[in-house]
């Protein structure tokens, strides 16, 4: 029984997975200093269902981070350094050129490689070749996105990473995941009652959400492993806002059981609730700073919702946020030093960035309904919800307020997105 | 096993950038096989909400010309406090749950689609905690009542109107049965 049962679910999710719309992605705004690249299409690409020569290319232009210069229809393309046309790219101004090649192999599997060139220096900076099957040619497309952005800027790629996200489709609502391109969606919970907050393990294997098909807000926890979900924080009353800790051992919560709505932090499966805020006043949104020996979180203790930090172990929070009376939803990049959060002005609603040393803001966006921040795991982006003509859709924008995208699904509601962690942490 | 695996291909993936390039074309590519990042979702999970069981619910609950049939309070743009004109309707429903002690209700406060949406289910709460606080007050007692929020999450009316927000800024009673 329970046989036939996992089987349904296995059907209905490649049934889903088949008719799901993409998520497609539009540049709006660009970098300063990009790096001048060309990307040669990769000799005997045409052999796979994709060109990873297109979707490298895609990628960096995305990232915002690097000028595209035409690569030309060279063909034969180069699959050799000893091919490379240095004089050509040097007159072009290029700082870095791509080839690459793929070969079937005896297995039936693929053999992609490349290299990744230096123009002023005519030496190679780096190459890697990967064996894939017919099934892994984006991902080997972002593995190779992620070499070559890590050697031009210094910073680890994100192009391997996944997004999830909340979509409404009537009176359907879908926690999907995605890649961080937004292609290869998958549905991982479909429900007739909303789902939000969906926040991601440190390891990328589990999120918890909430969920309010008991029709009230309860806390899950989901293993993308396994499919198994758990309910780990059900008491009385509400319960919502999970952020993990950054062991990924904990969650913090916000449980209304004691009355008000207040934070406890719970083990990951549920087990040992600790009460740690202690106010009359509302207290949500908690989220980690690195280390985990903190927290980051929304209070109206002062008279209208601010950012406060306190230690997890208790004792006095400190307010962190002061200008504005409307100021919530606290996140921090990984290096601790830079904490976003929506902040209403007027009637807007709008990110912002705090340098937390120099307490120097930043407006980030300019929408109207602004929310649900999230940092990409090397903190160079910051995807976030937004509304266009009255409906959710994602956008995504730099540290720096520079390079901005706008993610769509056609026909749908988007929102709650959450930026996972680096695949292989 | 496949943990096993995802494992090694990490440590190649770290050991190769770690590495230093090499001059000699062959030697400078590094072989490495992409396993995927993290497992696709096995299996989409369908969820059908449940409610209780519909207990026989009193036609009083049910008849527009009692009192008890209205079941909602609403409130002032990011405000809690219910309003004096609220008074006897709650009062006639804390009245209901003392005369009935097997009789359960589910407040759920609801709030407009602006703001957070975390910051909304508190604040959906404080709603809900002081409509229950007050029956309490009248005669209900602990176990027959359960606060919740439903935050901005269902929305009686969706235009961006003030119209609409101020139908959805609410606090709706519900008895065992109706949820």
């Amino acid at each position: 029984m329970r046989f036939v049962f996992r089987s349904i679910l296995l059907l209905l999710a490649l049934a889903c997975t088949g008719a799901q719309a993409q998520l497609s992605i539009e540049i709006t705004g660009g970098g300063a200093n990009q790096i001048p690249i060309g990307i040669m299409r990769f000799a005997g690409e045409e052999i796979l269902s994709q060109r990873i020569s297109d979707i490298v290319e895609a990628d960096l232009q995305r990232s915002g981070r690097f000028r595209m210069l035409f690569a030309g229809n060279v063909d034969p393309p180069p699959a050799e350094v000893a091919q490379v046309n240095y004089a050509d790219w040097k007159n072009r101004s290029a700082d870095a050129v791509v080839i690459g090649s793929v070969a079937r192999l005896a297995d039936g599997r693929f053999e992609a490689r490349f290299r990744l060139l230096d123009v002023p220096k005519q030496t190679q900076i780096g190459g890697v070749a990967f064996t894939l099957s017919a099934q892994q040619v984006r991902t080997t497309a972002h593995r190779i996105a992620d070499v070559i952005y890590e050697k031009l800027t210094g910073d680890r790629g994100v192009f391997s990473t996944r997004i999830a996200y909340v979509v409404k489709q009537g009176n359907r609502f879908e926690l999907q995941i995605a890649d961080a391109d937004g292609a290869g969606a998958q549905t991982a919970l479909a429900s007739r009652e909303p789902i939000m907050s969906p926040s991601w393990s440190p390891d990328g294997t589990r999120l918890a959400y909430v969920s309010f098909e008991n029709k009230k807000p309860v806390v899950y926890v989901h293993s993308l492993v396994s499919g198994q979900r758990q309910a780990v924080a059900n008491f009385k009353g509400s319960n919502s806002a999970p952020a993990w800790s950054s062991d990924g051992k904990q969650l913090a919560v916000v449980l209304s059981k004691d009355g008000g709505s207040q934070i406890y932090l719970i083990s990951a499966d549920g087990s040992n609730p600790r009460r740690i805020t202690n106010s009359a006043s509302i207290d949500t949104e908690p989220f980690f700073a690195p280390g985990g020996d903190a927290i980051y979180f929304t209070s109206d203790r002062g008279g209208s919702p601010q950012i406060y930090r306190m230690s997890t172990t208790g004792g006095d929070a400190t307010r962190v946020t002061f200008d504005g009376s409307y100021n919530v939803s606290p996140r921090v990049s990984g290096d601790g030093k830079t904490l976003i959060y929506i902040a209403r002005d007027g009637g807007r609603f709008q990110l912002k960035s705090l340098d937390l040393a120099s307490r120097q803001s930043q407006l980030l966006t300019d929408g109207q309904h602004d929310e649900s921040p999230s940092f990409a795991p090397n903190g160079k982006m910051i995807l976030y919800a937004t509304q266009t003509n009255n409906r959710g859709s994602l956008a995504a924008v730099s540290s720096d307020g520079r390079v901005k995208q706008r993610l769509s699904v056609q026909a749908a509601d988007v929102r709650e997105p959450a930026w996972g962690p680096f695949f292989n942490n | 096993m496949r943990k096993l695996f995802a494992v090694a291909a990490m440590m190649a993936l770290l050991a190769g950038c770690a590495s230093t390039p090499v001059e000699e074309p062959k030697a400078a590519v590094e072989d490495r096989t992409p396993s995927t990042a993290v497992p696709p979702p096995p299996g989409v999970t369908t969820v059908t909400p449940v409610g209780p069981k519909a207990d026989q619910l009193p036609s009083a609950l049910k008849d527009p010309r009692n009192i008890l049939s209205k079941r909602s309070i609403f409130y002032d743009y990011d405000k809690y406090d219910v309003k004096d004109e609220y008074k006897p309707l709650l009062q006639a429903h804390a009245r209901f749950l003392s005369q009935n002690r097997n009789f359960k209700m589910l407040i759920q406060g609801n709030c407009d689609e602006r703001g957070s949406r975390e910051y909304n289910i508190a604040l959906g709460q404080k709603r809900a905690d002081g409509v229950k606080k007050l029956l309490l007050l009248m005669g209900a007692q602990e176990s027959q009542i359960e606060s919740v929020s439903l935050g901005e999450e269902k929305p009686r009316c969706t235009a961006a109107t003030e119209d609409c927000y101020s139908q959805n800024r609410r606090s709706d009673m519900l008895y065992g049965g109706e949820y």
